[in-house]
């Protein structure tokens, strides 16, 4: 049984202007110490997904069906009470910027104690003390510079200090959301390689966020591509990659540059993605594909197998899944 | 077609659209819908009163029998110490008292809008040097300078306008600063100068409109501080003796000594007048200061 | 300087007219060019100066007409200073800056304002470049009124319609009329890219024009600068800290660490055969869309100092993992490696540009 099993979850805005399709029947595995990539362009649904384990969605969003079970426990529906447990403790998030979010006015090393305060409040000021310099000096922190605020660090150490909040109460599972895309190339692979050491010693399952397909590609065991809301393909990452089955995710593909191969130019993607206020009919890619048939005009493809642990939500491609 | 529609009459037809827009914005939303009905209580007193109900407000009472009468028949509001209706009092009053506000808010906005773009857009010693200039004009004592003035040149209604004007425009002048250094670094800005765009083009086309809308929601705010400053200065007698205003009525009032006789309806109704308008500015100002908040509308 | 025009994207088509340039002779030449900003306020030096943020310490290279120039380099190294202090929107400190041969480093006043309409700014922030106050009309017209063309209303509006009609806005009529709040990204990068060709300018300087875009949508926005190029013979000078994107667009790059171009070549030469150790650490650790592809990465340690305490001798040494492997030598601590041509088109600032082999 996996980590987390996600299973056909549906979340949707309510807006003054109308219900936004945030996420449209996604599933999502992640067995422990793995690390799936959640790939997409804005609007595509990732952030809503990702947020909605550990149950940080704000106000007007509402999960509408579908079920997340994080270690065999059903999490949607659990009474604020019982989240708290499960967040931080379990499930922890680095969000998509965090790094410009730490208090101004506080000492890093207050901040990274805060969760262990807050979610595990019998720990003595001592030992809470002592993890915080553990976890400074594992995310590549000297403990002494705990003692500094926020300003006095550089982007890419406020993300360490992210880092190594989030790993404070001990987690199974980290959630990072776009980690390391505000960050240049050498910082990011600094970020990248912590991240990987961590679980590797930990055993951290994780799941990654990003627009970066290269930054799946080179971190992640296996990746969900997502497209206006709903799951475009998913599976081994190596698979995705060597032979994409989705139109999208090829065409998604060549829009990043490969400088280890011959030099091409770019290709982009004509078109725009679709209203998710609209109700879907057939397939959400069909006005931007290049292959389509009538059938994907009418008909919402459901995810096929593609391979072994590969699948995709095509009429083009594959068996139907069982 | 396209020539007039891109022309000066275009934008001039955007202007008016998007003011409409901001209109029926305010309109929906409750407290502002509040503030602008009693407004145009307000407005309506002011304007109409003398016009629907033909009085004169200095018509003194004719017998000792008329002075400080209780509300009855013939005087809606009863009379004051020289047997004057009140209710014609509050009614000129309202009309004082606005206009006192109004005008002397417009030489503050103005004045604060002008020093506050210059002082914000200029770098170096210029832009400190204003704002030195401000700092010194917003300590200045409102009470002991119109004492000043009053004693040089009369008590009027000029001065009163006068000095809540060169008041009150400090701070008017701080927001516009603060909003103009921060539009300043914006990329449009940087990008218009590279251009070639000359300072005033810069200040005058795309600091200024964006600017104006703060400026707008915070004038409503000072209108109400004006009304509230004038009824303060003619409460403590530096008002103009010749024209009523609320704030003179309270004056005569206690004077009279109405307060310790249970004159109530002398006391009442310029006093509920100030709250009443202070407060429908207020609401107004508060409500347009939300709705015109530049964070809207750019994403 | 050029080497054989890029093998990829649309040609640079036809033989470039060089207008009133002799051949040879680059659009824009910068030599030595030198930005220092005194630090207000904080600590003063231990001999009681105070401390000089060195932006840009003495940068030389030549644009030619028609090419695409990539300035690459990690944030805070230089290069948007660098590309705005060409423009003259930053008065250098030092060195000179030529355009068409003639000398415009300490040019002013109506002379400047004249030159600004040869050379056009395209900004990264696609929400933040437009005023929002603006329609799409007025955006594109204003360069137009502030120079003087087009002084008839019709005249304008034909101008304004053909540039927006060339950055593959259509209709243009429609959309001249809305405000950029009602426009995506793309679009309103279109609009700052006809805002920047209306007046018909010689150079382009892009300050990361694509990053805040999605990724498929940033590929239409690249063929158009492109094409641009191709037809109306734009050079463009191109700012960004996406090392692949620059290998994919550009004609040469330049590596910028520091205030200082450590590295400069044929874009897909510097990319593919790196010779500074700086250049090869970034080039190791870019991310590519295939797994497993990763070749064995330089990973350096820490960020790179502040422009105010550069260090001495070669400015990358003290995070140079070749000068470790090489066992220290004194000279990267002690002089300063001048940028010198190593092959053809191919310049490196390091006194062992050959040496050493990744770890």
């Amino acid at each position: 049984m996996a980590l987390l099993e996600v299973r056909d979850l549906t979340i949707r805005y309510r807006t003054t202007a109308g219900e936004i399709r945030a996420v449209d029947a996604a599933s999502l595995d992640v067995d422990a110490g793995e690390a799936v990539g959640l790939a997409g362009e804005s609007g595509c649904g990732k952030t809503t997904l990702a947020l909605a384990i550990p149950g940080l969605l704000p106000a007007n969003a509402e999960v509408v069906s579908g079920s997340i079970r994080l270690d065999g426990r059903e999490l949607i529906g659990l009474p604020e009470s019982e989240m708290e447990k499960v967040r931080w403790r379990e499930a922890s998030v680095v969000f998509q910027g965090a790094m410009n979010a730490l208090n101004p006015v506080r000492r890093v090393d207050e901040q990274i104690a805060e969760p262990i305060r807050i979610h595990e409040p019998g720990t003595s000021a001592n030992e809470a003390r002592a993890r915080v310099a553990e976890l400074l000096e594992r995310v590549g922190i000297p403990a002494a510079r705990g003692r500094e605020y926020p300003h006095e660090f550089s982007g890419g150490m406020r993300q360490r200090v992210m880092i190594a909040m989030a790993l404070a109460c001990r987690p199974r599972l980290i959630i990072a959301d776009e980690p390391v895309t505000a960050l240049d190339v050498m910082v990011q692979a600094q970020i990248l390689r912590l991240l990987k050491d961590l679980r590797a010693h930990l055993g951290l399952a994780m799941i990654l966020i990003s627009h970066d397909l290269s930054v799946i590609a080179e971190t992640c065991d296996r990746a969900v591509v997502m497209y206006a809301g709903r799951t475009a393909e998913s599976g081994d990452v190596r698979a995705i990659f060597r032979s994409p089955a989705h139109p999208y995710t090829q065409a998604l593909i060549r829009a990043f540059p490969n400088v280890r191969r011959e030099r091409t130019f770019v290709s982009g993607i004509p078109g725009y993605p679709p209203d998710l206020m609209s109700p879907l009919v057939g397939c959400p890619f069909v006005d931007r594909c290049t292959v389509g048939i009538e059938r994907c005009r009418v008909e919402t493809p459901a995810l096929r197998r593609v391979g072994p642990a590969h699948e995709a939500a095509c009429h083009l491609v594959g068996e139907s899944a069982s | 077609m396209t020539a007039v529609t891109f022309g000066a009459g275009g934008r001039l037809g955007r202007v008016g659209a998007s003011f409409r827009a901001n209109w029926s914005l305010l309109w929906a939303d409750r407290l502002g819908r509040a503030g602008l009905l009693l407004l145009a209580i307000v407005f309506f007193a002011a304007l109409l009163g003398p016009i629907l109900l033909p009085f004169d407000p200095t018509a003194v009472g004719h017998s000792a029998a008329d002075l400080l009468q209780p509300p009855s028949a013939t005087a809606w509001l009863g009379t004051d110490e020289m047997g004057r209706q009140v209710i014609w009092e509050t009614i000129a009053g309202a009309r004082t008292s606005l206009v006192v506000g109004l005008v002397a808010t417009a030489i503050s906005m103005v004045v604060g809008t002008f020093i506050g773009l210059t002082a914000g857009y200029s770098r170096g010693t210029m832009g400190e040097g204003l704002m030195r200039v401000t700092d010194f004009f917003l300590v200045i004592p409102t009470l002991p300078l119109t004492i000043v003035l009053a004693a040089l040149l009369g008590q009027s209604l000029g001065i009163i306008i006068l000095v809540i004007g060169l008041t009150s425009w400090p701070a008017t002048a701080r927001i516009v600063r603060s909003q103009v250094l921060s539009l300043r670094e914006r990329q449009f800005i940087v990008r218009i100068q590279s251009l070639g765009a000359t300072d005033l083009r810069t200040v005058g086309i795309h600091i200024l409109p964006n600017v104006l809308p703060l400026v707008f929601a915070n004038t409503v705010l000072v209108i109400a501080g004006s009304i509230l400053a004038e009824a303060t200065l003619a409460f403590l007698g530096l008002g103009d003796p010749a024209n009523v205003s609320w704030g003179t009525m309270l004056h005569f009032a206690f004077q009279s000594g109405a307060a310790g006789r249970g004159a109530w309806w002398y006391i009442i109704p310029p006093g509920l007048g100030i709250v009443v308008t202070v407060l429908a500015f207020t609401l107004v100002g508060h409500s347009l200061d939300r709705i015109l908040n530049p964070r809207l509308r750019n994403r | 300087m050029s080497d054989t025009p890029a093998t990829c994207g649309p040609a640079p088509g036809g033989p470039l007219a060089s207008g009133s340039l002799p051949t040879g002779e680059p659009l824009v030449r910068v030599e030595d060019l030198r930005v220092e900003f005194p630090v207000r306020g904080g600590a003063r030096n231990p001999d009681g100066s105070r401390p000089v943020v060195h932006a840009v310490d003495g940068v030389s290279f030549d644009l030619a007409r028609g090419e695409v120039l990539a300035l690459v380099g990690e944030s805070g190294c230089g290069k948007t200073t660098i590309a705005k202090t060409m423009l003259r929107l930053i008065d250098p400190s030092g060195g000179r800056i030529s355009y068409r041969g003639q000398d415009i480093t300490r040019l002013r006043g109506k002379e400047l304002r004249r030159l600004r309409a040869r050379f056009q700014l395209v900004f990264q922030d696609p929400y933040e470049s437009l005023d929002p106050r603006q329609t799409v009309y007025e955006i594109v017209s204003e360069p137009l009124i502030i120079h003087g063309r087009g002084k008839e209303l019709a005249e304008r509006t034909r101008l304004v319609f053909a540039a927006l009609e060339g950055a593959g806005l259509h209709p243009a009529e429609e959309i001249a009329g809305r405000y950029p709040h009602h426009l995506s990204g793309g679009q309103r990068q279109r609009v700052a890219i006809a805002a920047a060709m209306v007046l018909e300018p010689e150079l382009i300087v892009a300050d990361e024009p694509v990053s805040m875009l999605d990724v498929s949508f940033r590929a239409e926005i690249l063929s158009l600068m492109l094409d641009l190029r191709a037809q109306r013979q734009f050079t463009y000078l191109f700012i960004t800290h996406d090392l692949s994107l620059a290998w994919v667009i550009a004609d040469r790059i330049a590596v910028v660490y520091l205030g200082r171009i450590v590295e400069a070549g044929p874009a897909d030469d510097v990319i593919q055969r790196p010779t500074h150790p700086y250049t090869r650490a970034l080039v190791s650790v870019i991310p590519v869309p295939e797994p497993g592809a990763e070749t064995d990465q330089i990973v350096l340690t820490g960020e790179a100092p502040s422009p105010s305490a550069i260090p001495p001798g070669c400015r990358f040494n003290p995070r140079c993992w070749l000068r470790r492997d090489m066992g220290d030598p004194a000279i990267c601590a002690t002089e300063d490696p001048q940028l010198l041509p190593t092959g053809p088109g191919r310049t490196v600032a390091c006194h062992f540009p050959e040496g050493g082999t990744p770890r």
